[in-house]
């Protein structure tokens, strides 16, 4: 008998394999290989790497999972901080938040010290963070250093560390699955994506919001939710919900990682980039990946622990 | 013997121009854009913006293994020479070569220095600015004429304008641990002296080329 990670895992490679087959048949028939073909064969080469990545993670438990967003974050936090205007005068603040803030906030994960993991950044960074920029005497642009540093630390500590955090939660009858948790808002938001994608590449004509992102548009939208909403429902075995509960969940995780995506185009929009870096290939950044995940992760976190945990 | 030690010497070097290159990687994920110019076997000379120790560290990590063993990077006398970690640092584990600033009697002559490694083969890393460039408001320094006496002592030798992405801001001077910052160094199209061009024209016109590569000017324009 497999156990759900295995079929779980099983399932992936056989949508990786026909993705793959897909892009080659396309690639094989069109004559010059576009930009855009190019682009998707990179994407899928990249997807399979993030999911043997994840899926290595969760074999080793919380450890892995911690370890491999202590990571992650700290690609997304530079790639957050070297996008903002910064100032020598900020240095230690900036060499603290990687050396302090990300190791302290991943080892409150570790711990599963709730009360200080939800209020270390919030509360304790937020304040002295400010306190020693303003000691530093350096008055030049004050308001926007601060907050830029701040909102840095929030979307690439404070709300990623929140996917990992979900392996804390203590779910009655659900002992010991944590990590199927952990699967399901990845691949229901991270499918939302693609599924938006794809909805968007096929139907797209009416934009969301132009002047963020061209790319984004209603039709892809409601494509890629309505869609990722059902791959929830189908996937409620892997989770304590029942399938209408796995539905409404998935859609508000995707809902919010559509808004991640929108908010991260306008900052990258007013900086002038088109993606955050370019660890990933075909993708961008990690940050062009994760974007939807760091919106969603805070609110599925606090959802699941309100309505089902002890 | 003197053989032995020898290749011990170059794989000391060897091994620690990997790890520099490794290190330097993993803070600041660098990575090369060739834009103008290709990596290539040629002897050449690399002419850099200046504003951290590192600098010459994340340019040489952008080459080619092979070229990076043969390209030395020059370096103030008066800094890496003045205790002995630095010396070993600066002769014995990167084989910078040091130069002296302010020419004094008994002193090296900078040219000398920097043409006879030219003439050995290597390739040489510069920093025209001669110092480090700690303005936060200013892109570049003026440049010394260091550049164009080698450009018209070895005219056969390629210069190439490299802007070296915001190092300043991983390693502010007189800082030691390096913050985490993405960095990204762009080469541009080699640069040669026209002929009767005068000194102050081509420093000039070299100091543009350079500008021009940074990519945050574009971005602002």
């Amino acid at each position: 008998m497999l156990t759900d990670f295995q079929l779980l895992a099983i399932g992936l490679i056989a949508i990786l394999t026909l993705a793959s087959t897909v892009a080659a048949v396309l690639s094989r028939r069109a004559e010059t290989p576009t930009a855009t073909l190019t682009n998707l064969t990179q994407r899928i080469n990249a997807w399979w790497v993030m999911v043997a990545v994840l899926g290595l993670a969760l074999l080793f438990g919380k450890t892995g999972l911690v370890i491999l967003f202590v990571l992650i974050s700290f690609f997304s936090l530079r790639e957050f901080v070297t996008l903002t205007a910064t100032r020598n005068s900020d240095y230690w603040v900036l060499l603290g938040m990687f050396l302090i803030i990300i190791p302290v906030q991943y080892w409150l994960v570790w711990t599963e010290w709730y009360g200080l993991f939800v209020i270390f950044i919030p509360v304790y960074c937020f304040l002295l963070m400010p306190a020693l920029t303003a000691l530093n005497g350096d008055t030049e642009n004050f308001l926007e250093r601060i907050a830029a540093q701040q909102w840095a630390v929030m979307i690439a500590v404070y709300c990623m560390s929140h996917v990992p955090a979900l392996l804390t939660l203590s779910i009655p009858g659900y002992e010991g699955r944590n990590v199927l948790l952990v699967a399901f808002l990845m691949i229901t938001v991270q499918g939302s994506d693609v599924l938006q994608y794809i909805f968007g590449k096929l139907f797209g004509k009416h934009p969301v919001a132009p002047r963020v992102s061209p790319s984004k548009t209603w039709e892809g939208l409601v494509g890629g939710l309505g869609s990722a909403t059902a791959l929830g429902a189908a996937l409620y075995w892997l989770t304590p919900f029942n399938p209408w509960q796995a539905a409404l969940v998935a859609f508000l995780s995707c809902l919010m990682g559509f808004f991640g995506g929108l908010v991260a185009s306008a900052i990258k929009r007013d900086q002038g980039v088109k993606d955050w870096g370019y660890l990933i290939g075909g993708h961008g950044g990690m940050m062009d990946r994760a974007d939807s995940l760091v919106f969603s992760a805070p609110i599925f976190f606090h959802i699941v622990r309100y309505f089902w945990a002890a | 013997m003197n053989e032995i030690r020898n290749r011990a010497n170059k794989s000391v070097k060897r091994l620690t121009g990997s790890l520099l290159a490794g290190f330097a990687w993993a803070v600041t994920g660098v990575r090369p854009i060739w834009a103008g110019s290709a990596p290539s076997h040629r002897q050449r000379i690399y002419f850099a913006n200046h504003a951290s120790h590192g600098d010459f560290i994340l340019l040489s990590s952008c080459l080619p293994r092979q070229e990076r063993e043969r390209t030395r990077a020059v370096a103030a006398a008066d800094y890496w020479g003045k205790t002995p970690l630095r010396r070993l640092i600066a002769n014995d584990l990167l084989s910078t070569v040091l130069i002296e600033r302010q020419v004094s009697e008994g002193a090296q002559n900078p040219m000398e220095a920097m043409l006879s490694v030219l003439e050995q083969g290597d390739s040489l890393i510069i920093f025209p600015e001669g110092t480090r460039n700690i303005d936060e408001d200013q892109k570049l320094l003026p440049f010394r004429s260091g550049l164009y006496n080698l450009a018209l002592a070895r005219p056969d030798v390629e210069l190439v304008p490299c802007w070296i992405e915001n190092m300043s801001r991983v390693l502010p001077k007189g800082k030691f641990l390096p913050v985490p910052l993405l960095c990204r160094v762009v080469f541009g199209e080699p640069i040669a002296l026209v002929q009767d061009e005068e000194r102050h024209a081509f420093l000039k016109r070299s100091r543009e080329a350079l500008l021009a590569l940074d990519p945050q000017q574009k971005r602002s324009a």
